[in-house]
């Protein structure tokens, strides 16, 4: 088992690299100079020189690369002389634009970010999943149509037109919520809630209509099996059965694709953070590449890339201990 | 998977018949279709969309609107350039409505973009499946390094944070043909889905005592992996090549609302919401038409895909 995790960690560690060069490689080499954007309008040769000098974008590809490797893990110093900087470990470099640090950046917004993904999260595993069951359990009833037809609805609204069409009705023509802004739970908890609200349920929704659609089917699947008539043959009750015997190899299925869905989301949720206005990691990024900040955009596709994986490891490991049949070695 | 009692001929059909299969299994789902209410309606709205995508110059023609061309009649300046008339400027000449300030037609636009939608999904879908079932297939079928190769580039394309690289690559790209390098970014990170599928099931067959007797009896690779593997993946293609197509209309959409998907004045759905975003308060309309398209498109093909994969499992189901 150690071996096992091992195994996935040194795998995780080393296509973390592979992103981080393939990024890197990229954008330093597909877009366009950042040093003539940051010198704007009124730009000489010598002042582009001198930028590009104190970004450290003259030297030579591999060893920028290796600059930034190795500021990631033991930090690095930036400039030389009186403008000596250092940026301690892990270090993502300095915005382009703001010159603020990149990991402080990520460290103000993660929160926004984890808090829209949390709460998003919870509310779409009680829906999604309680109207799989009931639909699984009175699989052809009114009710299964009807809630199976809706979370087709649900999953097909493209989230931006969801939330442009929830903010219409409920800020606008119904005045019942505030406008959305990352208000702070300490300083005034209704608002916080009324605030994050559309969001959570903008990202809900789709992802309840799939769960409650996959719940059903492994359900389903699961009341068909042999080890299900057994229990029911045995006189068991058909809510023993279900809590006892069909839910544990129903769900195990649910939880891999939650871990996933839950670290991407992590990474931020760019578009509902956008068109929300929410200051988190995906509005961060879109900002960013709108700007061409490159080392926030680098800091970004980094930190996503690591959730997305680590939440891969995170779901393999989980599953091992919920399904006996998949134990390693 | 609610009633059809399941054909055990599919299963029993021995492979040397399986010439004569593909012809009933489709007439057996299309029958199957067609009892659908849900899966008519939905093939009767995209059959209308995909009208409209094909006739568009023929709508601007009859209605006297190309798709850029300003109306500044149906606009009213004094109230910031919003549309004259209620519902977004609805009229006997403006069907649904206009758009604010320049007055652009609104049908005239969801028909062009309904073009560039398509067009993308479309070509993105077919470039994936080409992509996803060779490399699948390949393995698959040869495992080994082969497999080793073919599965590490997966894994790292669906360990990258798809979207933001997606927005990151189109922004940083030098502006050429935007659809040509959307079908290209989508398909690069779309294959490994598609891929993943197919591998899989190849695994399997391979296994197969058809596939064997075939290899026995000294079939060429080609005519093992054309004619007994290929047929024996064509239900699943069928069902992730519908379910691709509106899971690639919203990318291309997407991409579009944040502004790195088609240039204007090409129109695009996802473009039309995003321009839409600064009015939803004011002209509702302008936002509703393009999003109720966009949604109703993407649930039809939902819807579709769905039934027809309902139909085919029911066939398979033993």
């Amino acid at each position: 088992m150690a071996r096992y995790v091992a195994g996935r960690l040194a795998g995780l560690v080393f296509l973390l690299l592979l992103v981080c060069v393939f990024t890197y490689l990229i954008f330093f080499k597909l877009s366009p100079d950042p040093a003539l954007m940051i010198c704007g309008k009124t730009c000489t040769p010598d002042r582009v020189a001198q930028i590009r000098a104190s970004l450290g974008l003259d030297k030579p590809f591999l060893t920028q690369l290796w600059d930034y490797l190795s500021g990631l893990v033991a930090g690095r110093d930036y400039g030389s002389g009186p403008n000596l900087v250092h940026c301690p470990a892990p270090c993502l470099g300095y915005s382009f634009q703001s010159s603020q640090s990149v990991t402080q950046m990520i460290v103000d917004r993660l929160p926004v970010s984890a808090t829209v993904a949390v709460g998003a999260a919870v509310l779409w595993l009680i829906v999604g999943i309680a109207a799989g069951l009931l639909s699984a359990v009175k699989e052809g009833s009114w009710w299964d149509r009807t809630a199976m037809g809706l979370a087709l609805g649900g999953a097909s609204i493209p989230n931006y037109v969801l939330a442009l069409t929830l903010q219409y009705v409920l800020v606008v023509k119904l005045q019942i919520l505030p406008f959305p802004s990352a208000v702070p739970f300490s300083e005034d908890p209704l608002l916080w809630f009324q605030s994050y609200l559309m969001p959570w349920l903008v990202l809900a929704t789709g992802y309840a209509c799939l769960y409650a659609r996959l719940t059903r089917a492994n359900v389903i699947d699961t009341l068909a099996q042999n080890f299900m008539r057994t229990a029911r043959s045995k006189g068991l009750s058909p809510a023993l059965t279900m809590r006892r015997h069909a839910l544990r190899p129903a769900l195990t299925p649910i939880v891999t694709i939650f871990g996933m869905d839950f670290a991407a989301l992590l990474g931020g949720a760019l578009i509902t953070e956008t068109v929300f206005g929410l200051n988190g990691i995906g509005k961060m990024a879109a900002d960013s590449i709108a700007k061409n900040d490159q080392p926030v955009i680098m800091a970004v596709t980094l930190l996503a890339a690591f959730f997305v994986m680590a939440g891969n490891v995170v779901v393999d490991l989980l599953y091992t201990g919920l399904d006996p049949r998949v134990r390693v070695s | 998977m609610t009633t059809a009692a399941p054909s055990h001929e599919a299963m029993a059909d021995p492979p040397a018949g399986a010439g004569d299969a593909p012809a009933t299994e489709g007439r057996r789902i299309a029958r199957a279709l067609l009892r659908d209410r849900g899966a008519v309606l939905s093939t009767a709205f995209l059959g209308l969309v995909v009208l409209m995508a094909i006739c568009a110059p023929l709508i601007s023609a009859v209605t006297g609107h190309g798709p850029n061309d300003f109306d500044p009649a149906a606009v009213d300046t004094n109230l910031g350039g919003l549309p004259r008339g209620s519902f977004g400027g609805v009229s006997a000449d403006h069907l649904l409505g206009v758009e604010p300030q320049n007055g652009r037609d609104i049908l005239a636009r969801i028909a062009y973009g309904a073009r560039v939608s398509f067009l993308i999904a479309i070509s993105a879908t077919v470039l994936t499946t080409l992509l996803g079932v060779v490399l699948g297939l390949l393995a698959g079928f040869y495992q080994g390094w082969v497999d080793q190769v073919i599965s590490r580039i997966m894994d790292f394309l669906m360990a990258f944070p798809a979207l933001i690289f997606m927005i990151a690559i189109l922004s940083s790209l030098p502006t050429g043909d935007r659809s040509v390098l959307l079908v290209t970014v989508i398909t690069v990170f779309g294959w490994p889905y598609l891929a993943r599928v197919v591998r899989g099931q190849t695994l399997t067959l391979v296994n197969r005592e058809f596939v064997e007797a075939a290899r026995a009896s000294g079939a060429s690779t080609g005519a093992i992996v054309f004619k007994e593997i290929l047929p024996n993946l064509r239900n699943s293609l069928i069902v992730m090549t519908t379910l691709a197509v509106p899971g690639y209309i919203g990318t291309e959409a997407g991409l579009s609302f944040l502004g790195v998907g088609v240039t204007p004045p090409t129109p695009s759905w996802g473009q039309m919401i995003s321009s839409a975003v600064s009015w939803y308060a004011t002209d509702p309309m302008y936002f509703a038409v393009p999003g109720l398209f966009l949604f109703l498109t993407v649930l039809s093909l939902t819807v579709l895909g769905d039934r027809i994969r309902a139909a085919s499992d029911a066939g398979e189901a033993s």
